[in-house]
């Protein structure tokens, strides 16, 4: 029987009707005041994927160098040498929206902890920002903050970031997105699960004491439409990286000297999450006294103690007689640790205060009982996003300069140099001089590319289009540094998926996500979906972004972007340039619904072709065609190599029947620019064709001019002028061109 | 040639001075809570946020255990280098002049820089010629170089200035452009820029290695004072 009083209850905790009669039938008793929050934040939408988990079984997850995928903390790939790489990426957007310096940090040290989680050592951090137009305060604010909460957590704790990108687009304006992807380095034998096994095993909690920050963080935040005012800012969690730094070292300490049966982070509910997973994956039951966690406040109750979202604390199953060591180790490295409980053999969470029993729900119940729902997708009829015209440029040079300083294409060096991006001796090439970052591995012999991507502007276009492009991006900048992708992690970010054309949205975009991977090969191992990102302004860009993780034989031969005086540069790959969702047609405020189809096939083909020859060595820069077409990415490989450079695109306007301004400002995936000597780019041009890869030479790197014609368009800009353009991100936030 | 490396709860960059040094001698890491260096004839106090960096960074590092066996070290002559924090755990301790304030833009900043070695008669620059230009990357949140101004007079006179900012890449703000200074004996070195982490071409550098050379030309050319 449900009283009006526990009815209204479960609502204020986010759960609907229907759901807490599922709690009652599947308990067969109401749930007490315990057990309801430990529900309310299991089967919220950020805990359980209640609207996408249906969708993600649509993804390819399966490869020969997969060694862990999706369910475990990360997913993880072998490299070789008996060495395998964690990876993932997870959202931390409405914290970061509310509080932009904790709620960035605290997602940095989230995912931390979900790669030593593994075992893995973590060797990379890399992001995935959104915020809106920079000509807003509020921009100005969550971009200054939100970089400053990833530096202070990723510097701190001695991981470098290495890369990453950044969009600025008004859908973001209220709900900015802080994607934060971590990849870490373990021996494949020694990777931990997550399972709670063996009857009688101690589960151990190390790390933070347990406070009130944080409480409902996960649910409350993620699993709603943002409000506006900033009453939620309680519920950010506060990040202590010092914390993190310690109880990292001790973790892969436990680990190295095989003390620990498994190992769970606690992030989103806490204890609640964490133990409810552990014993759900081992199959095991699971006692936890409240009595036995150290508290920051002396009168917490069970409830918040097991809802808690303070930061820097993992889970640990120990055996008995081991307990002595674990402690032993924690002890040295100055971080708590407390066996709080015990795997059982009941199947049930049971939550202790000493020897009265607070709650006691079935596993099974706690973690997989909640309703997966089906969404009711519906196409929007119309572009239902903004539309705004900044650019006041007359003629294509001018049009070149605003594409060049516009925020989304401009340096990211104001970013970047706020971030220890070599801390841990791997960074070959830092941000900014490649398309990729690359990572030496000596200890087995090879090395490693990585990247993150996405585009929401283009998914907002055409999601099927625009997600296929994001994955076809990812792995043209590991093509560019020779890397072939191993796995990938994907985070979805999206708005409320309870309306149709969210709905609608998610279902193309998933879809395409399994279509672009199975054609690629390339298995998903892990991600994160973010629903809920809008607000009373209206949704956020559809925005899916997608991390890689790619081999690199040999760091010697990692071409950079910087085209040097004399080398000659060719287009290489099925590119056919179209201005729909361009950052051209973007500045002009023409966007409308719809992006090319995307063929899957020719653009693999010229993806593995171009990894071929940068590991050949024949390739001195390679720079993929990204946003602002051919025009930018040529004028940024000028700018890097300090070198004019001349360039006709007539030839690829006539092979694609495009515009004279598409040649120069169309966007599209399959597009790469291949630099080197003269005589190697001709004949590598020559091998392309003949291959099936179309490729032209289009120019060389000459003078101190940026020339570029198309048709009876001709762009002449000082190179002086162009970087001064490119390099004024820094100008927006007060200091100065960098 | 056997080198002590540091390691405090929140040192960041003591594997990577650990592998510098290997590239020199052997190696091999202190722990903060051990009063005994060994036998080791080097000291390196790495980079990194020792204890967070709370209170103040280097502030507490300078407490610890092994920073009084290092105090021991040094005033015996031994050779002891401060990288980034590990410089401003050596302005703590009193061990060098000076102090590390917050960088005039107030931000991190993470960027290769050119230093210029201003003084080779220290241990760890005794391997460059004057005036040698070094491309080293600097990393920090706190390396503005600090003190009186008399008090950076006599560092000039007594030739204690080791490192300068090539003209035009101050990241900082330090008085005088000064990335690193030495004790009056020369065998304590402190600097803000991370020669550890310009030891491999590959990585984009390989000049910081002089300073890890300069050990062994030091010892050549005058036997240490212990």
């Amino acid at each position: 029987m449900s009283s009006p009083e526990s009815s209204s209850k479960h609502r204020e905790l986010g759960l609907t009707d229907g759901e807490h009669h599922r709690i009652v039938a599947l308990l067969d008793r109401e749930p007490n005041d315990v057990e309801l929050a430990m529900f309310s934040l299991l089967w919220s939408e950020h805990c359980a994927y209640k609207h996408s988990r249906k969708l993600l079984r649509r993804l390819p997850t399966e490869g020969p160098r997969v060694v862990m995928g999706p369910g475990e903390n990360a997913g993880a790939v072998d490299i070789g040498g008996g060495l395998a790489v964690a990876f993932k990426v997870e959202s931390h957007n409405h914290p970061s929206a509310v509080e932009p310096f904790q709620g960035a940090a605290t997602g940095v040290g989230g995912i931390l902890r979900d790669v030593f989680a593994l075992g893995a050592r973590p060797i990379a951090i890399l992001d995935s920002l959104r915020f809106g137009e920079l000509d807003s305060e509020r921009s100005r604010y969550l971009l200054d903050h939100v970089v400053a909460g990833i530096g202070h957590y990723g510097n701190s704790i001695g991981v470098p970031t290495v890369g990453g990108e950044i969009y600025f687009e008004s859908p973001y304006e209220q709900n900015c997105l802080v994607n934060a992807m971590c990849v870490g380095l373990a021996p494949a034998d020694r990777l931990i699960r997550s399972a709670a096994t063996g009857f009688g095993n101690l589960v151990v909690l190390i790390g933070a004491s347990t406070g009130r920050d944080g409480i409902g963080g996960a649910s409350v935040l993620a699993s709603a439409e943002l409000e506006a005012g900033s009453e939620k800012r309680p519920s950010v969690q506060i990040g202590d990286p010092f914390e993190e730094k310690k109880l990292l070292e001790c973790c892969l300490e436990l680990l190295d000297r095989g003390l620990l049966v498994a190992l769970q982070d606690l992030g989103a509910a806490g204890l609640t999450s964490s133990a409810g997973e552990m014993a759900s994956k081992g199959g095991t039951g699971i006692d936890v006294d409240v009595a036995r966690v150290p508290l920051r406040e002396a009168d917490m109750e069970p409830f918040e103690i097991m809802v808690s979202e303070s930061q820097e604390r993992m889970l640990a199953v120990v055996a008995p007689e081991l307990l002595d060591d674990v402690l032993a180790v924690c002890e040295r490295w100055e971080t708590g640790a407390a066996a709080i409980g015990e795997i059982t053999d009941t199947g049930r969470v049971r939550v202790l205060r000493g020897a009265e029993v607070v709650g006691d729900m079935p596993v099974e119940a706690l973690v997989d009982g909640c309703p997966l729902y089906d969404l009711d997708p519906a196409a929007p009829e119309e572009w239902i996003y903004p539309n705004r015209r900044t650019l006041d440029a007359e003629g294509p040079g001018q049009t070149l300069l605003e594409l060049l300083g516009a925020p989304s294409i401009a340096s990211k060096r104001w970013v970047f140099e706020q971030y220890d991006s070599i801390v841990q001796s791997r960074t070959v090439h830092r941000p900014e001089a490649a398309d990729a970052a690359v990572l030496q591995v000596p200890e087995a012999g090879t090395a490693i590319a990585v990247a993150i991507d996405g585009n929401g502007r283009r998914v907002a276009c055409d999601p099927y289009a625009g997600t296929v492009e994001a994955v076809l991006e990812c792995a043209q900048n590991l093509a560019c540094a020779g890397g072939e992708p191993l796995g990938l992690t994907n985070c979805l970010n999206f708005g409320n998926p309870e309306k149709p054309h969210v709905a609608w949205q998610l279902d193309r975009s998933t879809r395409a996500l399994a279509d672009a991977c199975a054609e690629l090969g390339v298995p998903v191992v892990g991600g994160n979906v973010s629903l809920y990102n809008e607000t009373d302004q209206g949704p956020i860009y559809p925005t899916p972004v997608v991390g890689m993780v790619g081999e690199v034989p040999d760091p010697e031969q990692v071409p950079g972007m910087a085209l040097r005086g004399g080398e000659a540069l060719a287009l290489c790959g099925p590119f056919s340039p179209s201005l729909a969702g361009s950052e051209l047609a973007k500045a002009r405020g023409e966007l409308v619904d719809g992006l090319p189809a995307p063929a899957i096939a020719p653009v693999a083909a010229a993806i593995a072709f171009v990894r071929e020859a940068v590991r050949s060595g024949r390739v001195d820069v390679a720079h993929d065609v990204s946003d602002g077409g051919v025009a930018v990415a040529v004028a940024e490989m000028a700018i890097a190599g300090g070198s004019g450079v001349r360039c006709n695109l007539d030839e690829l306007a006539e092979m694609r029947g495009a515009s004279a301004e598409a040649a120069l400002f169309g966007e599209g995936p399959g597009g790469f620019l291949l630099g080197g000597e003269a005589d190697a780019i001709g004949a590598l041009a020559a091998e392309a064709q003949a291959a099936g890869v179309e490729t032209i030479v289009i120019g060389e790197a000459e003078g101190d001019e940026v020339i570029l014609s198309a048709g009876d368009l001709e762009i002449a800009l000082a190179l002086a002028d162009a970087e001064h353009a490119w390099r004024s991100l820094g100008e927006h936030m007060g200091a100065g061109v960098i | 040639m056997t080198f002590g490396v540091l390691q405090f709860p929140g040192s960041c960059d003591e594997r990577d001075a650990l592998a510098a040094c290997e590239r020199i001698g052997d190696a091999r890491l202190v722990w903060h809570g051990d009063d005994d260096l060994g036998d080791v004839d080097a000291v390196v106090v790495p980079g990194g946020f020792s204890y967070g960096d709370y209170l103040r960074a280097g502030a507490i590092a300078r407490f610890s255990p092994a920073m009084v066996a290092v105090e021991r070290f040094a005033a015996d002559g031994g050779p002891v280098l401060g990288i980034c924090n590990g410089f401003q755990v050596l302005c703590e301790a009193g061990l060098l002049p000076g102090a590390l304030l917050p960088n005039e833009g107030l931000r991190f900043v993470c960027r290769q820089v050119e230093v210029e070695v201003t003084s080779v008669d220290t241990a760890f620059t005794a391997a460059c010629p004057a005036g040698q230009r070094l491309s080293i990357p600097v990393k920090h949140m706190s390396g503005r170089y600090f003190a009186p101004g008399d008090e950076l007079d006599r560092l000039e006179a007594a030739g204690q200035v080791a490192f300068r900012y090539a003209p035009g890449q101050n990241p900082n703000g330090s008085a005088r452009d000064i990335a690193g200074v030495a004790s009056q004996g020369g065998n304590v070195v402190g600097l803000m820029p991370h020669p550890e982490h310009a030891v491999d071409a590959l990585l984009g550098s390989d000049d910081g290695l002089r300073l890890f050379e300069s050990l062994g030309v030091r010892a050549s050319l005058a036997p240490a004072a212990s």
